[in-house]
């Protein structure tokens, strides 16, 4: 499967120029991460080494090389967002899903991140669950927002 | 009668409730038999009233917001779909003291028009400046209409564009680019993203024309990552001015070429740093270049390269059609024109304000934003992003100029206000500066890359009250080191928030 996803993602951009970031979202968009075994078939394809294929995956945020959980929530840590008190909620998050920014919560129904603005200023504090942009977060929304991400993996247990 | 609702499809909007509350008005409408139309606009800033609900009336645009979908069925009840009293009532939107006291060129149709709607477009002034553009004898003088506008970079650094345009149409080489830089990444600025939202067409309009100018075919937007709604619009519009034929190989029939390459950068804050863009649009790291050679003569893919931001190439067609005094006659000095400010953090009344350099932080702290959102005094605006430094109340006077400003302490950047009430801690607001930095280095440098967490180290002794004067001493030279010593702006002016912290506040320093 991750192999078709790497297929995909060099026949979509491979032939663009200085495409390598875009072949790499390719496979992240599909894969939700860049597996070991795309470095040196992205490497191969594009003609680069494999230790500029690796220097560009682990240099930008967005390139993870571990699998994320089911969903991504990205907080927003940037100015604007901590003068509308996003550090509070920052804390609030790690303890209720238990893990740090950067990681995973036990359960793997979130990854935790940090983004620094979502360009959504003026509806301080923000944040991007899945591609999806909240804003005017109060700890009582996010609540409600986590309950609905943890709630599915609690019914299987 | 079909009653047109418009209901912004802008990201701000989106994300406090809009779509759920276009979806309620569809469904309230088709249960009460009246024929709705609703159209998805851009913005107009207000965003504290987002969801901001139009209605056409024949008196004009009356506003309502902020909706939410349990407002929908009283507004159904009061007949806003005629312009009915509701609380949520407004009145016409043009009336809005907070619109209409704003000098909207670059934002004239953000808000007014369906963002990807080429009739609107063309309705409300668009192609015109290409037209113009088109119909000028040579690229030179459209690089001069540019230069004689006074126009400068609206991305934050300010230099002129028109001088820039003349270095790359001056450079020789057959193959030239346009890069638009929308790698929109210091907080408290989203001029960027609401333009690109609400009305893309202008964007690819400037970015025509500067390759026009320069002659230069082939044109990239380096677009971040965490705008996933403007990339959308981007790309459906690039899509639909390729269908019109205003983009690709024959532009409006003209026989000249043109194209525009959407490019999603990956999370990288210094790829706003242009030549760290253009690395990361070659598909490197986005490590920092050093300069010279200036991008303007080597630049993507060791080609000339116009790299202008959003606002700046956005606000290119309105000097082509109305010509360079219009635009110079607004502005103040050497900051000709007008900037869209960006209104953000602890803010009542938080949005976009379009207005001529000359203004006061006061005015747009006060007038326009009405103080802080939690009703506490205002202690300090960053203003200019996180590279800003950070201003207390005795500097809200002075008049907001390039050059005046910067004298005053201050940078204009890219417009962007992050206002901060009494609550805010200094000292840990210096920290993050570094603490940024560290994160976002590119590390091609050693004053930014070792110097930013030394940085976090010497002010966490300092708050820990480990040999403050000494310390502190340090601490100004770290910063006079990263200041002078630096490749780029990132490590150059992250000591401007640190050292306005220290100097204005520094009784946050020492408990």
């Amino acid at each position: 499967m991750s192999s078709d996803a790497i297929d995909q993602a060099l026949a979509a951009s491979g032939h663009l120029p200085g495409g390598l970031l875009q072949v790499l979202h390719g496979i992240a968009d599909r894969l939700g991460h860049i597996p070991a075994e795309a470095i040196g078939r992205v490497a191969a394809a594009l003609n680069l080494s494999r230790a500029e294929v690796h220097g560009v995956v682990s240099f930008y945020h967005d390139f993870r090389s571990e699998p994320p959980g089911r969903h991504i929530l990205k907080l927003c840590r940037a100015e604007a967002c901590q003068a509308m008190g996003s550090e509070a909620l920052a804390g609030a998050l790690e303890r209720r899903l238990g893990c740090k920014f950067g990681e995973t919560s036990a359960d793997r129904a979130v990854t935790l991140e940090p983004v620094y603005c979502l360009g959504n200023c003026a509806a301080a504090p923000s944040l991007l669950l899945d591609g999806q942009l909240r804003g005017r977060l109060t700890g009582e929304r996010l609540d409600r927002l986590v309950d609905t991400l943890v709630a599915p993996a609690e019914e299987r247990a | 009668m079909t009653h047109i609702v418009y209901v912004p499809i802008d990201a701000t909007a989106r994300s406090v409730g809009a779509d759920d509350v276009a979806a309620a008005i569809a469904r309230e409408a088709a249960a009460r038999g009246e024929p709705v139309q609703i159209v998805r606009n851009g913005t107009r800033g207000l965003c504290w009233l987002e969801p901001l609900v139009e209605v056409v009336t024949p008196a004009g645009r009356v506003a309502y917001g902020p909706v939410d979908v349990a407002d929908v069925a009283s507004l159904f009840a009061a007949d806003f779909l005629r312009g009915g009293a509701h609380p949520l009532a407004h009145g016409r939107t043009d009336d809005i003291t907070w619109l209409k006291g704003q000098e909207r060129l670059t934002f004239a149709r953000v808000g007014l028009t369906d963002p990807l709607s080429l009739a609107d477009y063309k309705e409300h002034g668009g192609l015109r400046g290409l037209r113009a553009a088109l119909s000028a004898k040579t690229g030179s003088d459209i690089v001069e209409e540019l230069v004689r506008s006074g126009l400068r970079g609206r991305g934050g650094a300010a230099f002129p564009a028109g001088i820039k345009w003349r270095t790359v149409a001056g450079a020789p080489g057959p193959q030239k680019y346009v890069c638009c830089n929308a790698d929109e990444g210091d907080s408290g600025t989203f001029s960027d993203r609401m333009l690109m939202e609400g009305d893309p067409y202008v964007l690819l309009e400037g970015m025509t024309i500067a390759g026009l100018a320069v002659g230069a075919d082939q044109g990239y937007i380096y677009l971040r990552s965490e705008y996933p709604d403007a990339e959308r619009t981007l790309m459906a519009a690039i899509e639909a001015a390729r269908a019109a034929g205003w983009l690709g190989r024959d532009v409006l029939g003209s026989g000249r070429a043109f194209d525009i390459e959407l490019r999603r950068g990956a999370g990288a804050y210094i790829c706003g740093e242009e030549t760290a863009m253009l690395e990361s649009l070659e598909g490197k790291r986005g490590m920092v270049r050093p300069k010279p050679p200036l991008p303007a003569i080597s630049g993507l893919f060791g080609k000339p390269t116009v790299i202008n931001n959003v606002i700046t190439l956005a606000s290119v067609p309105i000097i082509l059609d109305r010509g360079a005094q219009f635009y110079a006659d607004y502005g103040m000095g050497r900051s000709r024109g007008t900037l869209p400010f960006q209104l953000a953090g602890n803010i009542k009344r938080g949005g976009l304000v379009e207005k001529a350099f000359g203004l006061t932080l006061r005015e747009l702290v006060y007038d326009y934003g009405g103080g802080t959102a939690s009703g506490r005094p205002v202690r300090a605006v960053q203003v200019g992003g996180p590279l800003g430094p950070y201003l207390p109340e005795s500097k809200f006077d002075v008049p907001l100029d390039y050059e005046v400003f910067a004298a005053a302490g201050g940078m204009i950047g890219h417009g962007g206000l992050v206002v901060f009430d009494d609550t805010v801690d200094m000292a840990l607001m210096a920290r993050y500066a570094m603490e940024f930095c560290a994160i976002e280095s590119c590390g091609k440098c050693t004053p930014c890359r070792i110097g930013s967490t030394r940085g976090v180290e010497v002010i966490d002794r300092i708050r820990n009250n480990e040999r403050r004067g000494p310390n502190l001493a340090l601490l100004r030279d770290l910063c006079d080191t990263m200041t002078h010593g630096s490749l780029c702006a990132m490590g150059g002016l992250t000591p401007a928030p640190v050292l306005s912290a220290l100097e204005h506040f520094p009784e946050d320093f020492q408990r």
